[in-house]
């Protein structure tokens, strides 16, 4: 548990030194710490992360796409090329489902913000 | 004071009149906050174990959860509050993907649910989603390129 808040959190870290020190948008640094993990996990790093941190190194989005590319290892191994394309959205896919349907209804139940002056 | 000409003289001037963002307490802000949501995770995935669920299937629980979460709270606009405290600590880890989704769709309401909510909940988490799927599909073929046994497969 101890190493899944320490682990968890220096990842957090990475992401506020850049956003405190680059000019990078919120968008990109969650595009670099996604395909940063899919790309640690196509070379069998991130897994020993997650073996020593837990959800310390699954929550973050480094371990969303971690289970991208681990999905499509998985399935290339299973059904040749097509397994590519196949795996990676189908180890994400109750994580992306969630997103769009809890999405679409939070937006729903919200109240438009009120602009404070 | 010297006049401001060339645009390194004016980016000088912006960075001496703004403030200095205190790096160190956002990073610590960041770091427990980021902590604490994979504690919150780490639990819920340890409930779902010892209900006897496999590695895969808690993760994606872990995950299904903490978005659910974090979506209604954006909805709630108390996620806003977390995140001008925590930076990157709740940006980062999934929340921060739940909440891209669900902030553009509350701002465009106005144009509708279906071009308004349906259109604009992707302007951010869209990126994320081409970026990541491309680079999982680029791991799986240079995987098979370099294993031999998947290639017998195909």
């Amino acid at each position: 548990m101890l190493r899944c808040f320490v682990v968890g959190g220096l990842i957090c870290i990475i992401g506020q030194i850049l956003i405190d020190k680059t000019k990078l948008t919120p968008a990109r640094i969650l595009v670099i710490f996604v395909t940063t993990g899919a790309i640690l996990g196509g070379l069998g790093i991130y897994q020993h992360i997650v073996d020593f941190a837990g959800c310390g190194a699954t929550v973050p989005l480094t371990g969303f796409g971690n289970a991208l590319a681990k999905g499509a290892i998985e399935e290339v191994g299973k059904s040749g090329l097509v397994g590519a394309f196949i795996g990676g959205t189908k180890a994400a896919a109750g994580g992306i489902a969630a997103a769009i349907f809890f999405g679409y209804i939070a937006s729903l139940i919200s109240k438009p913000k009120m602009k404070k002056q | 004071m010297k006049p401001i000409e060339t645009k390194k003289d004016y980016q000088d001037y912006v960075d001496k009149k703004s403030p200095n963002s205190p790096i160190i307490k956002n990073c610590f802000n960041a770091f427990w906050v980021g902590g604490l949501i994979c504690s919150i995770g780490q639990i819920i995935f340890n409930y779902c174990k010892f209900r006897g669920m496999d590695v895969q299937l808690s993760n994606t629980i872990v995950s299904i959860i903490l978005i659910g979460i974090s979506a209604f709270l954006t909805g709630l606009n108390l996620f806003n509050k977390i995140g001008k405290f925590a930076g990157a600590g709740s940006l980062v880890p999934i929340t921060g993907f739940a909440n891209s989704i669900v902030s553009p769709a509350m701002e465009y309401k106005s144009e509708g649910y279906v071009m308004g909510v349906g259109g604009k909940m992707f302007t951010v988490a869209g990126p994320v989603l081409v970026f990541g799927i491309s680079a999982s599909i680029v791991v799986g073929i240079v995987y098979l390129i370099f294993n031999t046994q998947a290639i017998t497969l195909v």
